[in-house]
């Protein structure tokens, strides 16, 4: 019995063992300023070691209906979502329906569509500012030269600056999305392609009919994962638009960076990043609901 | 049938047009890139464009390392990357074994809570983690970057499932041997898991080498500071050196192409089968 004792304690012990290494990183530099975020959206603290954190209770959150920044930032993430979302959707599974059959190129083609994405933000930020630079950009230039008279100011006009994050953001990761597509149509039954033919369906309909049901629940995971990425963005506002001009592309993680960062009021940013959880975590629940559906 | 054939040759033509619009609309940039990273600043936005100068400005991608300490960025980078990328592939596999093939108290919890963390965005608690990094004499150290990457619970959960796919009775063998569940691990279990392993080193490296807003917060400091908030620094510093950032933007690129394109074939397989974001 004792012996048995013994060897059960060692094997829990090398199973731990497994997992310590990660475990103690996540838990003391991840889960630790989880937990953290919830407090700190109750404290007031300018971020200074000599002023205490205070307790103030829901005040950051009553300043935070009251803050414009916030209102604009909060807006812009709910356009800048909206817009991108259905964009991205679209290409996406546009080119993963070119790519999805058997052709000279194909691998090119895939490959080429990935580079956008596993580029360096700040390097095809760049040579995005200077294509679609107003005054000489190439873009500019190919307009006038068609005739267009007054060309879009892009990232400096205020009307079109919220447009010009959206494409830069669809051109980024459209190839990405498109992968999970290619894979989800792997598993589309082609049976039916038949079926469907036999009923002399043409090829619109046969998409319409047989392809993209079989396709909603690659469709709908695609739908999540990209509503949540755009409820993050901050990179590429902040390396086209720096959130302008005026706040015309402000955006929440901007506003967050900018609350605790620049203007030191932790509290109030924290606050601010406990909306943003909401919106996310309201998202996932859906995406737990439909799974849940799915399965029975 | 002929009238058949024709129609479907059209098609075909139509198919690839579309594509190659599609792919040129990817690829114009990096070649407009690559074209005005060596021409002179006044050259770069020459309409219609030049897009193979007649006399290449090579001096471009000379001058780049003396106007910024560009050498230092990429030595912090490639640092940061390499250790990263190490410490997550190890702990994760190493913890993605345990929570596969041994049985022990508190595993499905503890997993369970592993994975929930996953629906957590950084930035709703970067400012935390930062006051707390601080508090720790951790700011301005390229500590902070390593720990704050490290341990991420996406590497777990992608092992774990790489693992559930191996047969379980390969270990029950190896058990019976005598082999240590160390042994096991890293005699049978590593070697057999090079697609999964590939696959989060792709992720992890591109994550970390093109990383901004983690370094941006951290590293104030010149010279700790990474390639990507160092080009960014670089281009608010001189926006009219047209000709110097296309070409520090190329030198960032290279690393991660070279990287994606000798792994790529693990990494559009891993975005496949787990269809999780890096």
């Amino acid at each position: 019995m004792q012996a048995k004792q013994k060897a059960e304690l060692r094997r829990h012990l090398v199973a731990y063992s497994f997992i310590a290494p990660n475990f103690i990183g996540f838990a003391l530099f991840t889960l630790a300023p989880m937990v953290f975020a919830f407090i700190l959206a109750f404290l007031d603290w300018d971020g200074s070691p000599y002023n205490p954190m205070k307790f103030v209770g829901l005040e950051n959150f009553i300043r935070l209906s009251d803050d414009s920044q916030f209102a604009a930032a909060f807006k812009n993430t709910i356009i800048y979502t909206i817009a991108t979302v259905p964009l991205t959707l679209v290409m996406a599974l546009v080119i993963a329906l070119l790519l999805n059959r058997k052709m000279r190129g194909r691998d090119f083609f895939r490959t080429v569509s990935f580079f956008p994405y596993v580029a360096s933000m700040v390097a095809v930020t760049a040579v995005w500012n200077m294509l679609f630079n107003p005054g000489m950009g190439p873009i500019n230039q190919f307009l006038a030269s068609i005739g267009v008279q007054n060309p879009p100011g892009w990232s400096t006009d205020k009307d079109w600056a919220m447009a010009t994050v959206v494409l830069f953001s669809v051109w980024k990761y459209m190839g990405y999305y498109m992968i999970i597509y290619l894979a989800g149509l792997q598993g589309v039954n082609t049976e039916l392609y038949e079926a469907a033919n036999l009923d002399g369906c043409n090829g619109w309909q046969r998409f319409w009919n047989v392809t993209l049901p079989q396709l909603s629940p690659t469709t709908f995971f695609i739908l999540i994962m990209l509503v949540v990425q755009c409820f993050k963005v901050y990179d590429i506002v902040y390396m086209i638009t720096q959130g302008g001009p005026g706040t015309a592309t402000l955006v929440m993680v901007y506003d967050i960076y900018n609350k605790a960062f620049v203007n030191s009021t932790f509290g109030l940013a924290s606050a601010e990043a406990m909306v943003l959880f909401l919106l996310v975590l309201a998202v996932t629940l859906i995406q737990f609901g439909v799974q849940k559906k799915q399965e029975v | 049938m002929q009238v058949e054939s024709n129609a479907s040759k059209i098609r075909q033509t139509i198919m690839y047009l579309l594509l190659i619009a599609c792919s040129a609309l990817m690829v114009l940039p990096f070649l407009w890139m690559l074209s005005a990273s060596v021409k002179l600043d006044k050259d770069v936005f020459s309409f219609p464009i030049d897009w193979i100068p007649a006399h290449p400005r090579w001096a471009n991608y000379r001058d780049i390392w003396t106007t910024i300490p560009l050498g230092t960025f990429i030595r912090n980078t490639v640092k940061l990357t390499l250790i990263v990328t190490f410490l997550q592939l190890f702990t994760s596999s190493f913890a993605a074994y345990a929570f596969s093939k041994l049985h022990f108290r508190g595993r499905d919890t503890l997993f369970l809570g592993y994975v929930a963390t996953i629906a957590m965005p950084w930035q709703v608690y970067m400012v935390p983690q930062f006051v707390m990094m601080s508090k720790m004499g951790l700011n301005n150290t390229h500590l902070a970057i390593i720990l704050l990457q490290a341990f991420s619970a996406f590497g777990v959960f992608m092992m774990k499932q790489f693992y559930t796919s191996i047969p379980t009775e390969l270990c029950e063998a190896a058990r019976v041997d005598g082999m240590t569940e160390y042994g096991i691990y890293f005699k049978i279990m590593l070697p057999l898991s090079k697609p999964a392993l590939s696959t989060l080193t792709i992720f992890t490296f591109v994550n970390t080498w093109n990383d901004f807003l983690g370094p941006y917060i951290y590293l104030t400091r010149e010279k700790l500071k990474t390639i990507a908030i160092g080009l960014r620094m670089f281009i608010g510093q001189y926006s009219q050196e047209y000709g110097l950032i296309m070409a520090a933007s190329v030198v960032t690129l290279v690393p991660v192409v070279v990287v994606f394109l000798s792994l790529q074939k693990y990494f559009v397989q891993g975005i496949a089968n787990t269809g999780l974001k890096g």
